[in-house]
């Protein structure tokens, strides 16, 4: 026994197909104690935990994705046969693999199980759902099972701690796990027919009870997956979650803003009016806030994405949308991401992990700044505000709404057509196969919700915090040094490295209209958007701060800006890549800085010759020269 | 061309109406786009000759893709996909 317990398993592998409920499993066996990384190289996300045992032992438990076959399809089910076959840089070989078995879907889950037998990896079986399977008139005969699979068997219930307890025991008291006789046929081709006569007599021989034909899930995919119905359904969701963000988010986000603000002020009371003030205050700590402002909304948004995850909903989702996003390269499972965008493309960018395709994921992350974030509506607002008048057209629409309606639209259609472009440029005509499961719908477990949800939450302030932050010290120190010369008569930061580069800047931006004024502001605006208005303040000189600066600008601007210049400063938002933020995030995702580059690169070229036809035409259209 | 079959399809999964029922009796290629692998793939999913199929819905544009119960896991497949399924009904 003791000899055993010294030679218990280190690193268990999770292994098992996907949807068969190995995540909850795996919150249940490892609770808090996870780590979330990338695996070397790639962005598919590596999930290890720590179990303990009921003798005290700590094991570490490694949640592969999941796959169908150990002859993998896409880049997840790569790594997941990599590592099972030892292949993997940087990653062990497990000592042993729990193999994750859907008790509802026993006859596809035993082909992976079979796979998994010929590794020669100590193994025990996870009967899983064990509960929802007699619920539906399946018995299984969990020791005819072990019997003929020839490996234990421990049924659990992926939401119930007693079935991880015997999970857990079995391993350590079992141990070392016997290995199964290897196959006659292991290391030549594996014959899938052969396969599937021993698939179906193990059913056989362990099973007894037909599926009752017309489970729950089915008469919920009746109104789900009806044309009409399903869509009309769908629309009420996203509709629901796009007000979640937007409403929910409000006060909080306001909470936030105000409480550094006033920590800012008593900061400001307490310190010398000196260098490290203002790095504290305007850099660090305006920093930090610009950061922490949009917690809230990605908090309410990975709560509905991950429900609607777990649920079982969001394939469905993929499967009436796929079509449509097929159309420009994508699957349905870009919407939700794309849909979030108009919030806030961090959350939006986080979001496209739920893409299994990696390539329709980087076009979903390519063109998720051009959906129209809240951060561009003050700029929006503002200059809407300065130059179209108020008025109505065709009786009932506000002229000053449809052009804002109009910037949104433009958003969409530029996204489209980038994504149509980058699918013919990247793939042709390949025929992408979707291939796509519809998991039986469950309740989703509160447990793993919440564990979802504040890994979200590690991930966006840890690593995306502090690129965010590291770059927000950088915008400060560019805007404030060097100083202004003594008796300088105009604002501190037109003498500062970034005036200078807002003045470099003015020359390249002249042929699309833009002044000076104008090109210094979008170099503080690149920290955040909505930065740019206060810019544009601080360019004009006006003391106010926050909104009454908006308030204060619009008669200035719509005294010294032409329209032609405000109708091209609108079009360059629609496209620009102002937000240093996103692009740190698209880093932090990509695991390069290739695609930021890319990003930012053919966003500025996009603007520019967005800005160049609208200052152009209405300049034409206005008669100017 | 990789086939696994008993016998010529009279038809392909994709003209099976909705909540129709039918018998596969082949899967091959059904064009040059579907490569070795995706065929490999359904056949690992559980589209083999003999099996079972039912259409549980389909998509709202042009009928795609394909909701198809087999065994008792539900896949959606596009129209490609499923046209490599021959079946008898």
């Amino acid at each position: 026994m003791s000899a055993a317990i010294a030679d218990a398993p280190q690193l268990i592998a999770l292994v098992g197909n996907p949807n068969c409920g190995k995540t909850a499993l795996f919150n249940l066996l490892t609770g808090s104690r996870q780590k979330v990384a990338n695996y070397a190289g790639v962005t598919i996300e590596r999930k290890e935990g720590i179990a303990v045992t009921p003798s005290g032992r700590r094991v570490r438990i490694l949640d592969l994705p999941g796959l169908y076959s150990l002859e993998p399809a896409t880049p997840d089910e790569q790594v997941t046969a990599d590592v099972l076959a030892g292949q993997r840089a940087g990653e062990g070989r497990p000592d042993a693999i729990i193999c994750v078995t859907d008790a509802t879907n026993l006859q596809l889950n035993l082909h992976l199980a079979l796979a998994l037998r010929r590794l020669n990896i100590p193994m025990l079986i996870a009967l899983n759902m064990s509960d929802l399977a007699q619920r539906r008139g399946i018995r299984i005969d969990r020791e005819a099972l072990a019997r003929e699979l020839g490996v234990p068997v421990v049924e659990t219930v992926g939401v119930r701690p007693a079935g991880i307890a015997e999970l857990l025991k079995r391993l350590e008291h079992e141990w070392p796990l016997r290995r199964v006789t290897p196959d006659p046929q292991a290391g030549g081709a594996i014959d899938n027919s052969r396969d599937h006569a021993e698939v179906m007599r193990i059913l056989t021989a362990a099973t007894a009870g037909t599926e009752l034909a017309d489970t729950l899930s089915d008469r919920i995919d009746r109104v789900v997956l009806h044309p009409v119905a399903g869509l009309a359904l769908l629309a009420v969701i996203l509709f629901l979650v796009f007000q979640a963000v937007f409403a929910w988010a409000q006060w909080p986000m306001d909470a936030i803003e105000a409480g550094v603000a006033a920590l800012a002020d008593g900061l400001s009371a307490l310190l010398p009016d000196n260098a490290l003030r203002s790095l504290l205050l305007d850099g660090v700590l305006a920093g930090v806030g610009s950061v922490l402002v949009f917690l809230p909304q990605i908090i309410i948004l990975f709560f509905f994405i991950l429900t609607l995850e777990e649920s079982g909903y969001l394939p469905r989702a993929a499967f009436l949308l796929d079509r449509l996003m097929g159309s420009i390269g994508l699957s349905g499972r870009s919407f939700i991401p794309l849909l979030s965008s108009f919030a806030c493309a961090i959350p939006g960018i986080m979001a496209t992990r739920t893409i299994q395709d990696p390539r329709a994921r980087l076009t979903t992350i390519m063109i998720a700044p051009l959906m129209t974030c809240s951060a561009r509506l003050p700029v929006y607002a503002l200059i809407i505000a300065a130059f179209i008048p108020r008025q109505t057209v065709w009786g009932v629409l506000e002229l000053q709404g449809l052009v804002l309606f109009a910037l949104y639209v433009a958003g969409v259609v530029g996204a489209m057509a980038v994504a149509y472009v980058l699918k013919r440029w990247e793939r042709g005509s390949r025929f992408q196969p979707l291939m796509l499961e519809l998991p039986s719908y469950h309740l989703p477990h509160l447990r793993s919700l919440v564990i979802g949800l504040w890994q979200r939450v590690q991930i966006f302030l840890t690593r995306v915090g502090t690129i965010i932050l590291s770059l927000m010290i950088i915008m400060w120190a560019l805007s404030s040094f060097p100083a202004p010369p003594d008796g300088a008569t105009g604002p501190a930061i037109q003498y500062s490295i970034a005036g200078y580069i807002g003045s470099g800047l003015a020359v390249l931006f002249a042929p699309i209209g833009f002044n000076w004024q104008i090109s210094l502001a979008l170099v503080p605006g690149l920290a955040a958007r909505e930065v740019a208005v206060a810019a544009l303040g601080t360019v004009y000189s006006l003391a106010a701060t926050g909104d009454e600066v908006s308030g204060a600008l619009t008669p200035l601007i719509a005294a010294s800006w032409s329209l032609p210049t405000a109708l091209s400063l609108l079009a360059w938002y629609v496209f620009a890549p102002q937000c240093l933020s996103t692009l740190a995030t698209v880093k932090r995702e990509t695991n390069s800085w290739r695609y930021p580059l890319i990003m930012a690169g053919y966003l500025f070229a996009l603007a520019y010759l967005a800005s160049f036809l609208t200052y152009r035409v209405a300049l034409w259209w206005t008669g100017g020269t | 061309m990789v086939e696994f079959g008993e016998a010529p399809a009279s038809h392909s999964l994709v003209g099976l109406r909705v909540g129709a029922c039918a018998r596969i009796v082949s899967v091959a290629a059904s064009s040059a786009d579907i490569s070795a692998e995706m065929l490999r793939r359904l056949v690992d999913l559980g589209f083999r000759a003999g099996e079972t199929v039912r259409v549980i819905a389909r998509g709202p544009v042009g009928g795609e893709p394909i909701a198809v119960r087999i065994g008792t896991a539900t896949f959606a497949l596009r129209r490609q996909e499923a046209a490599c399924i021959g079946i008898i009904a």
